[in-house]
């Protein structure tokens, strides 16, 4: 009877301390499709850097999110869709849980997996890439092109502009360049631009270059003919300085070349050299290492030489601090989706999937993040996956950017009815029926 | 009309910086008859090299970065890497193939691409630099005021480059042993072999050669675009320069360079704008295509006779 007692005790005990072990150990796995090599690993390296380096920061200093350990493995893409739909398929089963969210960093890859991920119900998030018309969460609730996408960040250069001549009316009449990239990612720009010069009544001149974009030399010569107001430069990888200079060679002033997000970093402005003091671009978040949250990733993660990047003077450039960003998003879904499902437990995608359509970032949790104007406020509902559509613009100082503006507003009403009228054609195509929002909860 | 001749005259000098890197390819097809797929990644490898030596060099020797010791000391040292490079490549993968045919050759260097690409990468990292040579990227003030006519200080210097190294490679291929026997290798491995001519010795300095040529037209690409990935695409622009020029034709390189730079600016500035633009990447593979129904073996090309 004694030893019947004591069997039980111990059967109770360890099934307590098991309980607790499994309790101490939760992890939310996340997979990372990273680029560290070929030939967009430059900003590749600086993104995802910046990404690990902030999911250590939470491991390091909160001991994760509600005591849940985040994990992560790094599979290598190369920038490539074949390879990113591997490694989507790879990563999809690891971890107790399985990888919770999918963040490709390519419209490619993007594309590439967008009706995968609604069969495997695991949330995809592109910020600032990816399908526009995805913010439609009727259309896709998988999908969540946060913070802004392409669309928004024309129209936000538009509104910059008229910041700059004093008014949108006087917008009318002026002749906008558009150098684009000659592919899908370029020609995103063009249906907001051409709604967008019938609304302010300027030109649109819309000059491609061909990949990769090394050679500007007849471009630029055509956009000194045409003698354009500004040039908006929609481009990527050695494209971009490539412009820069051909512009300086070509004598068009710097302070008018606007870049988007994929062109303002520092991999853009240091090759183009002393040509590049001037150029302005727009960004989704900004540079700088003096902001809490990336001071904090020193102290805890450099200061324990648990750091990603092996080049520490990027810690605080453009890209890294884009990483940083996404490790924020995530991490804050995760917390979000532990309010509703249990704190201190691994969350499924599906469950996952919830933390981000109810993700609330608002300027209170921004400064407790250390990350007030690092990014803009977010709030993404069932319908809208975007948020708040803004962004800041930066100018290179001929040594580092500088913001010269607050968060710029987009053209919502215009934006928001061109993505629900492009997501409404592709629900009828695909035979979707929307959702009904004020069903969720 | 002083658009068109900007046009024409922007698109000449482009076509020297193409035949810069097309250059590499002629030697080490003439050496060995294969198209080397890697000289890309050798631009790329070059260049990296180069920069990541101006980087450590003054804080191992204490010296001022913009010195110009660094700058020729760099230099000497990315030669140095390109040879024992070109070395490496003959010992692990040419000097087994040998007699194989061209086919396995021309796959070796593919892997061969991969393999330079990832060691660049490697060992300097992927960071992307800027490299300033001294020449500002800007008109000619005198050209610009008197004729409204923009022509780039730097690509009449790049054409002054390429004109030296067209110079030096065609005496050394025309008048010398080494280029004699370069040319019998070329053209039948075994024969050059049994009439005592040392195949690895003639494969080394070729490729030594071609590390050198790779290492001048990185510095020149990457000053002008940045040291990064993107330099190993400079070979796509090589590759019809290539076909009209000959493979086998260091002059050809160049005119090759010169009528493919003039016909693609003129064809993006005239025809793009009635199909959409962005023709600029396209139209040199057209051209060459059309080119080698009428003349297969290219401009200046040795002209492949069989015996049947």
């Amino acid at each position: 009877m004694k030893l019947k007692k004591t069997v039980l005790l111990g059967a109770v005990i360890a099934g307590l301390l098991g309980s607790s072990m499994a309790s101490a150990n939760e992890e939310q796995f996340i997979g990372l499709p990273s680029y560290r090599v070929g030939p967009y690993a430059a900003g590749g390296s600086g993104l995802f850097g910046g990404w690990i380096d902030y999911m250590q920061l939470v491991n390091e200093r909160d001991g994760g999110v509600n005591g849940v350990k985040l994990t992560w493995e790094e599979c290598e893409t190369e920038y490539n869709n074949a390879r990113g739909v591997e490694c989507y398929e790879r990563m999809k089963k690891k971890g107790s849980t399985g990888n919770s969210v999918f963040q490709p960093v390519s419209t490619g890859i993007t594309y590439s997996v967008l009706e995968k991920v609604a069969q495997d119900k695991i949330p995809m998030v592109t910020i600032g890439y990816g399908r526009t018309d995805a913010a439609d969460g009727r259309v896709f609730p998988w999908v969540f092109p946060m913070i802004t996408t392409y669309w928004s960040q024309a129209s936000a250069i538009v509104n910059f502009m008229g910041q700059k001549e004093g008014g949108m009316d006087k917008l009318k009449g002026k002749k906008i360049g558009l150098l684009y990239h000659d592919s899908a990612y370029g020609k995103e720009s063009h249906a907001i631009m051409d709604k967008l010069a019938a609304k302010h009544g300027f030109e649109v001149i819309k000059i491609a270059v061909a990949h990769p974009g090394n050679e500007q030399q007849s471009q630029w010569l055509q956009i000194r003919q045409a003698k354009p107001d500004y040039v908006v430069l929609w481009g990527w990888g050695v494209m971009n300085p490539t412009a820069i200079k051909a512009a300086a060679k070509t004598g068009f002033p710097r302070e008018k070349l606007i870049g988007v997000w994929w062109s303002g970093a520092e991999e853009d402005t240091i090759p183009a050299g002393t040509a590049a003091k001037g150029f302005i671009a727009a960004g989704f978040n900004v540079a700088g290492a003096n902001y809490p949250v990336v001071a904090d990733i020193k102290k805890h993660v450099y200061g324990k030489n648990k750091g990603n990047m092996e080049d520490k003077t990027r810690v605080g450039s453009v890209y890294y601090n884009r990483g940083v960003v996404h490790g924020i998003i995530t991490v804050e879904a995760i917390r979000k989706a532990q309010e509703k499902y249990g704190k201190g437990k691994a969350l499924t995608g599906e469950q996952m999937r919830w933390g981000f359509e109810n993700l609330n970032l608002d300027d209170a949790r921004l400064k407790a993040l250390g990350a007030t104007g690092f990014m803009p406020a977010l709030k993404i509902t069932c319908a809208d996956h975007e948020g708040p559509g803004k962004v800041k613009f930066q100018q290179w100082d001929g040594s580092q950017w500088k913001v010269i503006t607050d968060w710029v507003d987009s053209d919502r009403p215009l934006v928001r009815g061109m993505i629900e009228e492009s997501a409404a054609a592709y629900a009828k195509e695909k035979g979707i029926k929307p959702r009904d929002c004020s069903k969720e909860s | 009309m002083q658009f068109f001749i900007e046009v024409l005259v922007g698109g000449l000098l482009s076509g020297v910086m193409y035949a810069l890197v097309a250059l590499g390819f002629v030697l080490i097809y003439k050496a060995s008859g294969v198209f080397n797929f890697a000289q890309g990644a050798m631009v790329f490898f070059a260049a990296l090299t180069f920069v990541g030596f101006q980087e450590v060099l003054p804080g191992w020797l204490g010296l001022e970065a913009d010195s110009s010791v660094v700058f020729w000391l760099a230099f000497l040292l990315a030669f140095i890497a390109m040879i024992v490079l070109g070395i490496a490549t003959e010992r692990i993968v040419l000097r087994p193939l040998v007699n194989q045919p061209h086919i396995t050759l021309f796959m070796a260097t593919i892997g061969l691409t991969y393999v330079v690409e990832g060691l660049a990468q490697m060992t300097w990292g992927a960071n992307v630099r800027g490299l300033d040579l001294g020449i500002v990227d800007e008109p000619i003030a005198w050209l610009m005021d008197n004729y409204e006519i923009g022509v780039s200080k730097f690509d009449l210097f790049a054409a002054g480059v390429a004109a030296s190294l067209v110079a030096l490679l065609a005496l050394l291929f025309q008048y010398t042993k080494v280029g004699r026997a370069l040319r019998a290798v070329a053209d039948d491995h075994q024969a050059a072999l049994s009439i005592g001519i040392p195949l690895q010795t003639i494969w080394r300095v070729v490729w030594a050669v071609a590390g050198f040529v790779a290492l001048v037209a990185g510095m020149i690409w990457g000053a002008r675009n940045g040291v990064q990935f993107a330099l190993t695409f400079t070979a796509l622009k090589a590759l019809p320069v290539l076909i009209l020029g000959g493979f086998t034709s260091v002059p050809g390189a160049i005119v090759g360079g010169l009528i493919i730079g003039a016909s693609e600016k003129l064809a993006e500035v005239y025809v793009g704008p009635f199909v959409g633009g962005g023709i600029e990447g396209w139209f040199p593979y057209m051209l060459a295509l059309a080119f080698l129904l009428v003349r297969p073996e290219g401009l200046f090309g040795e002209k492949h006779i069989d015996r049947v």
